[in-house]
């Protein structure tokens, strides 16, 4: 199914999470990478050892997720803009997102925007808390946003026309 | 008449790096392009690569052509022609060329061709009603000279060329009203599709486009659903309200060049198309005549890069040049082959194992 339409399943995207202690520690990265291309700019990119060396570089990605910072750093890596951060310990309503946009003009930093799901869709509201784009980012900003918790494992993307 | 020792016809990633394998061995290369710039295909691309770091992955295409283009320019055994169309190549060796508005003539020990590819055509009633573009035209327009090519797009194909140009469409403020492709599933990598369909693009795959509508230019398209004999499901017509329809339905090997040469070639569909037959050293079985990158089967720009290199070793090998030239190349053949060793490299290898029965 999922390559017919390009949209993770809810069950595709839960198995890439990591147990349920680790997402209690604090943020940590989801890669949303389930096919096998030649790519690994993720492994290259970060500086923790978190993600499995490549056997092959077409091999899907694989997190230790004991080594995982949630720094960040894969966000941006990533030529297929398949890393995200998720902390679920960002308050007791709220989880922080961090994911990448390579649009302009970029959000302002507490203002409200729609929270768009894996089909564009507003599935609710989110709040900006910060917005990266310095010059090592190479024009793939990141930004972090925080969503209520009921929809933090559907939203993927922002939204600035409705917003 | 002029001479060079190497001949490097095309100058995307995969003759821009043969031309540095070959004089990084100390061979004089002539390197020529009919664009007013190197890179090919690469300056056109704003997206961020795939492939190996090696081949500079995580880069944005634009920004590998620079890389490669600086390299170049230092090196004073090559010799870059820009806006030279070679014409022809005769079998006494000679290579013609239109370099300005003047016609050249030049000859050559070894010769790489490393041309690209170009884009296929799809037959649709208007198709030559203006608002149609290949999805080539489309970037050049829009990532080279900054000129948006409409409003509302409607994209044919959802392999990686049509997936990577509608983000850029989106980048560049124009709405992709939806992706369609006759497959059943999406060709391009998953990640690239994600991409798009988080922005709100539909992908219709078992779509085809029936029609251009329109009197002076494109006003709409007409698409209609696949069964799954790819036949159009009666009544399954929808109308798109659209002003620029982009064609992203394939390329084919510029196999032009080739046969002037003489190479034996076979027509292997999961290459592209016409294709020359190659030793590992990527000769063609025209004596002294090498091809490398798209030319050679279409694929990507990383495989391109090390297939230019080692058609540039080899030629460079040929003339004396180098050594442990053969350790080199051993380690690129095997990038190459881990290039294409995952599940998207089996249409790649299959088609070559055709292509060496
Ligand atoms: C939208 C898009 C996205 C892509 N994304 C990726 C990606 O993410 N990763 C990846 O690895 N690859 C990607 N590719 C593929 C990649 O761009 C090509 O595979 C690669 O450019 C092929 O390199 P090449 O040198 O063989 O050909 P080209 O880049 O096409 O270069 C051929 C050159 O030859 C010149 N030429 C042709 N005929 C003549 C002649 N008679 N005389 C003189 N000069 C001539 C042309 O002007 C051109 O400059 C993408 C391609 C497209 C279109
Ligand atoms: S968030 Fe940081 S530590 Fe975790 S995988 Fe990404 S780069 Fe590595
Ligand atoms: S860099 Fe991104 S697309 Fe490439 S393998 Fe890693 S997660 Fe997948």
């Amino acid at each position: 199914m999922f390559n017919k339409t390009g949209v993770a399943t809810k069950s595709m995207v839960e198995q890439k999470l990591p147990s349920k202690q680790r997402r209690e520690k604090g943020p940590y990265a989801i890669f949303e990478c389930f096919q096998e291309i030649p790519c690994n700019p993720c492994s290259t990119a970060c500086k923790s050892n978190a993600v499995k060396a490549f056997k092959n570089i077409n091999d899907i990605p694989e997190i230790n997720y004991d080594n995982c910072t949630g720094c960040g750093l894969c966000v941006s890596a990533c030529p297929g803009l398949a890393c995200f951060i998720i902390d679920e310990t960002y308050s007791d309503k709220e989880v922080m997102l961090k994911m990448p946009y390579e649009f302009l003009p970029l959000p302002e930093v507490a203002s409200t925007i729609d929270a768009l799901d894996r089909e564009g869709n507003a599935v609710g509201k989110a709040k900006v808390l910060k917005v990266q784009d310095n010059k090592n980012l190479d024009h793939t900003n990141v930004i972090t946003i925080s969503v209520p918790k009921e929809i933090f494992l559907d939203v993927r993307s922002i939204g600035l026309g409705r917003g | 008449m002029l001479h060079t020792e190497i001949a490097i016809i095309g100058g995307g990633p995969a003759g821009m790096c043969a031309a540095i394998a070959a004089a990084g061995q100390g061979a004089r290369v002539t390197l020529f392009d009919r664009g007013k710039r190197l890179g090919g295909q690469l300056v056109k691309q704003t997206h961020r690569f795939f492939g190996s770091e090696k081949e500079y992955a995580g880069t944005r295409g634009v920004d590998i052509a620079k890389i490669l283009y600086d390299q170049i320019e230092k090196n004073k055994l090559i010799d870059v022609k820009t806006d030279a169309t070679v014409l022809a190549f005769y079998n006494d060796g000679v290579i013609t060329y239109e370099e300005g508005k003047s016609y050249k003539r030049m000859t050559s020990e070894k010769t790489i061709i490393a041309a690209g590819a170009a884009e296929k055509m799809l037959l649709f009633s208007n198709n030559d009603l203006p608002g149609v573009y290949g999805a080539g035209a489309v970037q050049t327009l829009m990532n080279e000279h900054g000129i948006v090519p409409g409003n509302n797009v409607l994209m044919v194909g959802a392999g990686n060329i049509g997936l990577i140009v509608s983000y850029q469409l989106m980048q560049a403020g124009v709405k992709v009203k939806a992706i369609i492709d006759a497959a059943p599933k999406i060709g391009g990598f998953l990640v690239h599709a994600s991409k798009v369909r988080r922005l709100g693009v539909p992908i219709l795959t078992s779509h085809t486009i029936k029609e251009a509508v329109g009197k002076e230019f494109v006003e709409g398209a007409v698409i209609c659903e696949l069964d799954e004999k790819w036949q159009p499901i009666p009544g399954a017509d929808k109308k798109l309200d659209v002003d620029i329809i982009c064609l992203a339905v394939g390329l084919s090997p510029q196999s032009e060049l080739l046969r002037h040469t003489g190479c034996d070639m076979k027509y292997v569909p999961s290459l592209g198309g016409y294709v020359p037959l190659r030793d590992e050293n990527l000769q063609t079985t025209a004596s002294g005549v090498y091809v490398a990158g798209d030319s050679a089967e279409v694929e990507e720009a990383s495989s391109a890069m090390v297939e230019g290199t080692i058609a540039g070793l080899s030629a460079a090998e040929a003339l004396g040049y180098g050594r442990n030239v053969s350790d080199l190349k051993d380690s690129f053949k095997k990038d190459l082959n881990t290039l294409r060793a995952g599940a998207v490299g089996e249409k790649i290898r299959s088609g070559l194992k055709i292509l060496n029965c």
